[in-house]
């Protein structure tokens, strides 16, 4: 019996050894991480393939400074404390020279101080939180954020639509949905609108008549709905089942294919804010979709564009650099500039945010229709 | 003399472990060699409420979160002490506390059920206390707090094994003692421990309560190493998986928790690189079949009831 | 006044999809004294069942009663049979064992579900098919009743009476009676007692298996960890209206119902879980045998 233990603690410690990966200098270390199980799977996984459709076709192309970039990609399983453990893995474990990653700016945040006292780049394709880059100087995003995406959304409704009466239901577990909310709301009222009624739910959540019957006691114009697209479409269902012919209004969570398979004919005629439109005339858009519909077989959806703007944005940091260290990486990320983007012009501000245009789309069947670009 | 040697020991061990852990580790094996030690301290005192008095806790993450978030909304607004041999029994102590006052509470009511229904309440009172973290804004509701200072070096990694070796050692004394007696005499027969003269009820808070400060202590070093707490890292699973461990070690035996709790500390890390070649997380349903094969193979666990010592009386008896 | 009134439909049919559960959940520890953990689990894989079933048949194509019935049939089916598996596997070898043993297996089969199932469906949600088109009811001024919320009440209340009639009335329900009241000597008077448990494990989880197709139906998102909040939930209707106890079962899970929405809809969603948890341990501080449920006394 316990020759049989010492046995398995060697084994354990043994294989702990073996954890620790030999690195090859040939190979630019680039981590990544996201949800790739987990609620917002799609998230993950749609982000994750337009990262390596950039990687991929540089690799293709002869690599950076003629060194082939490995990609390792760890999944979080939608957690915020998984984040931060792949995190310190692929920084302290795998040794990597840059992080990309995450969607959810909950995840976001957990991660993000970890790179930031190793003193790793870290660059988020669509963590819309404010709070995301100021966690310090080596985090940057290459989307916009959400002060900019709520008063957008508000400015649409009022001016666009013309609705005056908006009630509010946001998620209490997400850090994007109470913050786009807030800003929401601060614009709405500044534009004279009034906010009719304002609910909470938690994300796994799947009743929600009973804020929703509140919510029709206030007769709202219209419902704005800053979450995940998962709880999304069970709330647009159950909205029409109370009765409620309020206009939908969302931010960047709704993008996924299986916004419209949960809510079908419910979420038809919602509008939400995106990074992209895939009806844009932009060049690099459009050749961002052909790649990637040759390479995958499927549109793209926003994800998948912000997650191959910062993979390229990455790439192209470290081309400028003349030794490729973190801290040069990071020098060369503030200094983006114009960078052609699958959803559109980025440029890196002082902040590490991107000043970017919103897209404002309107849920059409499986497909997204254009409706609006309002920019910063 | 005798009673200074245990404290030696620990000290000793602990001073060993971080000088490993400072010249032979990375920061990512120097944070699971943290997480060993808070799991030490949580297998051990989920054992002495659930191994050694038969009161079977499913509610331990509760208490955990309590120390947490003690500790953690102390170092963030207060800062008291920057120096670390201050600050880290600080913290425990404070959380330790804060939580054997949430096991007061819950314990007092609570342990006048028996079996399966203390297991259910125990469990809804961890939920209760999550959920009301959850909607406390003070503590970052939802989102959780972020930015703990805390501290990773030679002196934090001491401090944090210190804190396991003394629980260790404290809760080994007190088995050892009268006390131990009474929590294995209500453990076996209650009734009949009551005809005995034994006040069940106040027997059994006490082991409630003692068990809670150590897992508010081990909650309180668990928020100085991470940098932010959320709410969803203390739900049931937490609960379940401190149960696995006391389970797999034994329960009823405090080298058990120790073996239990690096097992299954290391476990899930050791099988990251399958999850990577294969793709797909295996480890949690490794972790459940192995407590469902546990349970119905082996269900005392890998030591049984049996401590360190057993092992050197046998040699001892053969020699 | 219309909107308590919604409330409280929205809240009856909330409590009547608990009360399905908790009547699995009932049955079982009346027989076994065991909490089956791994209801909620056996709950998701019905409704995954129906979910690939849907697909593999093409039923979603014809939304339709027929439809329905067929997606019933193979979610009661899979269901039965992995209950079967469960209590053959892993709970009998534990018959004479220490009754927290059989706890802590109940508890990691329902965790080892939960997992394999992310594994094998994956961890992101999937859309129950729509076999059975929802329609408004009747309407009155904003007051809305669905076809589903009526069906769910209408199947909850009938199982009750059905489970009811073949408890009291039927030869197998006196033996399962009796096995629950002693196992050893329904035993000494020749009742199978291996039978009859596996009897309760396929009846509970059918019922299990009813109410995942109409809460897929209802909620068409479906995932691998669904099952376990509504598991716990109708645990405690189990328990509010004394475990052991059909009609109780019944009772607790629309009282649930309706406070769970009572505190949503007018205090506030933080607090729905807590109300599930708060409600189960006054319940067991203050009258442990719930309320329909009579007192135990423990003999030396």
């Amino acid at each position: 019996m316990r020759f049989s233990l010492i046995i398995l603690f060697a084994v354990s410690v043994l294989a702990f050894g073996a954890c620790t990966k030999k690195t090859n200098s040939n190979e630019i270390l680039v981590g990544q991480f996201g949800s790739m199980t987990g609620a917002e799977a799609t998230y993950g996984i749609s982000t994750d393939k337009g990262v390596r459709l950039a990687i991929d076709a540089k690799n293709a192309a002869g690599g950076v400074k003629g060194k082939k970039i490995k990609l390792i990609t760890l999944d979080n399983q939608g957690k915020p404390e998984e984040a931060a453990a792949v995190v310190k893995k692929l920084i302290t474990q795998d040794g990597v020279l840059a992080i990309l990653g995450e969607v959810a700016s909950t995840r976001s945040l957990a991660a993000a101080p970890i790179a930031q006292q190793h003193k790793i780049p870290m660059i988020s394709p669509s963590s819309t939180n404010i709070k995301v880059t100021q966690v310090g100087d080596y985090i940057f995003r290459v989307c916009f954020i959400d002060p900019f995406q709520g008063s957008v959304m508000a400015k649409f409704t009022h001016n666009n639509l013309k609705l005056k009466k908006v009630a509010v239901l946001k998620d209490l577990k997400a850090d994007y949905s109470l913050g786009l909310a807030q800003f929401f709301v601060a614009k709405f009222k500044e534009l004279g609108g009034t906010i009719v009624a304002e609910q909470t739910f938690q994300s796994g959540d799947s009743d929600f008549k009973a804020q929703l019957t509140q919510i029709r006691g206030s007769a709202p114009d219209a419902i704005f709905i800053p979450a995940y697209y998962t709880e999304v479409g069970l709330i647009a269902r159950q909205a029409r089942q109370l009765g409620l012919k309020a206009v939908l209004l969302g931010g960047d969570g709704w993008d996924s294919p299986k916004l419209f398979e949960i809510g079908q004919a419910a979420v038809e005629g919602g509008y939400f804010s995106n990074h992209y439109a895939t009806e844009s005339n932009n060049p690099a858009t459009i050749a961002f979709i052909k790649n990637f519909k040759a390479k995958f077989n499927e549109t793209p959806d926003g994800l998948a564009a912000a997650g191959y703007d910062a993979a390229m944005v990455l790439i192209a940091a470290m081309e400028k650099t003349t030794e490729l260290t973190s801290t040069n990486i990071r020098d060369e990320l503030a200094k983006t500039t114009g960078f052609d983007g699958a959803t559109g012009k980025i440029t890196i501000n002082k902040d590490r945010n991107a000043d970017k245009d919103a897209f404002i789309v309107q849920v059409t069947g499986k497909a997204l229709k254009f409706i609006a670009l309002i920019g910063p | 003399m005798k009673m200074w040697r245990g404290w030696l020991l620990v000290i000793a061990a602990a001073l060993v472990v971080s000088t490993v852990s400072e010249f032979a580790l990375n920061a990512y094996l120097q944070q699971i060699l943290y997480y060993i030690a808070i799991n030490i301290m949580l297998a051990a005192s989920l054992n002495l409420v659930s191994g050694f008095c038969g009161q079977f806790s499913l509610g331990h993450a509760g208490f955990m979160a309590v120390g947490a978030y003690v500790s953690a909304l102390i170092s963030l607004n207060f800062q008291p002490f920057a120096d670390p041999h201050f600050a880290f029994p600080f913290y425990a102590l404070a959380g330790g506390l804060c939580a054997a006052a949430a096991g007061f509470l819950v314990g007092m009511p609570s342990l006048r059920l028996r079996g399966d229904y203390l297991a259910i309440v125990s469990l809804g009172f961890g939920e209760i206390i999550r959920v009301v973290l959850l909607n406390l804004e003070v503590v970052g509701g939802a989102r959780g707090l972020y930015g703990i200072p805390g501290a990773s070096d030679f002196w934090a990694c001491f401090h944090m094994f210190f804190w396991a070796g003394a629980t260790i050692l404290l809760l080994w004394r007190l088995v050892h003692s009268s006390y131990g007696r009474a929590f294995l005499s209500v453990r076996e027969d209650e009734i009949a421990s009551e005809c005995m003269g034994i006040n069940t009820t106040r027997i059994k808070v006490k082991a409630f309560v003692i068990s809670s400060f150590f897992a508010g202590a081990a909650g309180a070093l668990f928020a100085q190493t991470t940098n932010s707490l959320n709410p969803a890292s203390f739900q049931f699973v937490k609960s379940v998986d401190v149960v696995i461990m006391m389970v797999l070690g034994g329960m009823g035996s405090l080298t058990g928790s120790i073996v239990g709790a690096v097992l299954v500390t290391i476990l899930p890390e050791a099988l990251r690189p399958l999850q990577e070649y294969t793709g797909v997380d295996l480890r949690m349903v490794i972790y459940s079949a192995t407590l469902i094969f546990l349970m119905i193979w082996r269900s005392e666990g890998l030591l049984g009831s049996r401590e360190w010592t057993w092992f050197w009386r046998q040699r001892a008896a053969r020699s | 006044m219309e909107e308590l009134i919604q409330h409280i439909i929205n809240g009856l049919n909330l409590g009547a999809i608990y009360a399905l559960i908790a009547l699995g959940y009932t049955m079982v520890y009346g027989v076994l004294q065991l909490i089956n953990f791994a209801h909620s689990e056996v709950y998701m894989v019905g409704a995954f069942a129906s979910y690939y079933g849907a697909r593999q048949f093409g039923l979603s194509d014809n939304p339709g009663w027929a439809s329905f019935f067929i997606a019933l049939l193979i979610s009661v089916v899979t269901c039965s049979i992995l209950g079967l598996l469960i209590e053959r596997f892993a709970y009998r070898p534990l018959r004479g064992a220490p009754k927290l043993n059989t706890l802590i297996t109940a508890i990691g089969v329902s965790l080892f579900l939960q997992f394999a199932g992310q594994v094998v469906f994956g961890a992101d949600p999937k859309v129950f098919p729509e076999v059975l088109r929802d329609q408004p009811l009747f309407t009155y001024g904003e007051i809305q009743v669905q076809l589903f919320d009526v069906t769910i009440l209408s199947v909850a209340v009938a199982v009750m009476f059905l489970l009811n009639y073949f408890i009291q009335h039927t030869k197998i329900g006196l033996a399962i009676r009796a096995v629950s009241f002693s196992n050893r000597s329904a035993t000494l008077m020749g009742i199978n007692v291996n039978t009859i448990i596996m009897v309760t494990f396929v009846v509970g989880s059918s019922l299990a298996g009813i109410g995942s197709v109409l809460v897929g139906l209802k909620y068409p998102k479906i995932d691998p960890l669904m099952g376990t909040l509504i598991g716990l939930k109708a645990f405690v209707a189990a328990v509010l209206g004394g475990i052991g106890n059909l009609p109780g079962a019944v009772v607790g899970g629309l009282l649930m119902g309706l406070s769970e929405e009572m505190v949503v809809g007018y205090l506030s969603s933080t607090y729905r879980d807590a109300l599930a948890f708060g409600l189960l341990i006054l319940v067991l501080l203050f009258r442990p045998s719930g309320l329909l449920g009579q007192m135990k006394v423990e003999k030396v």
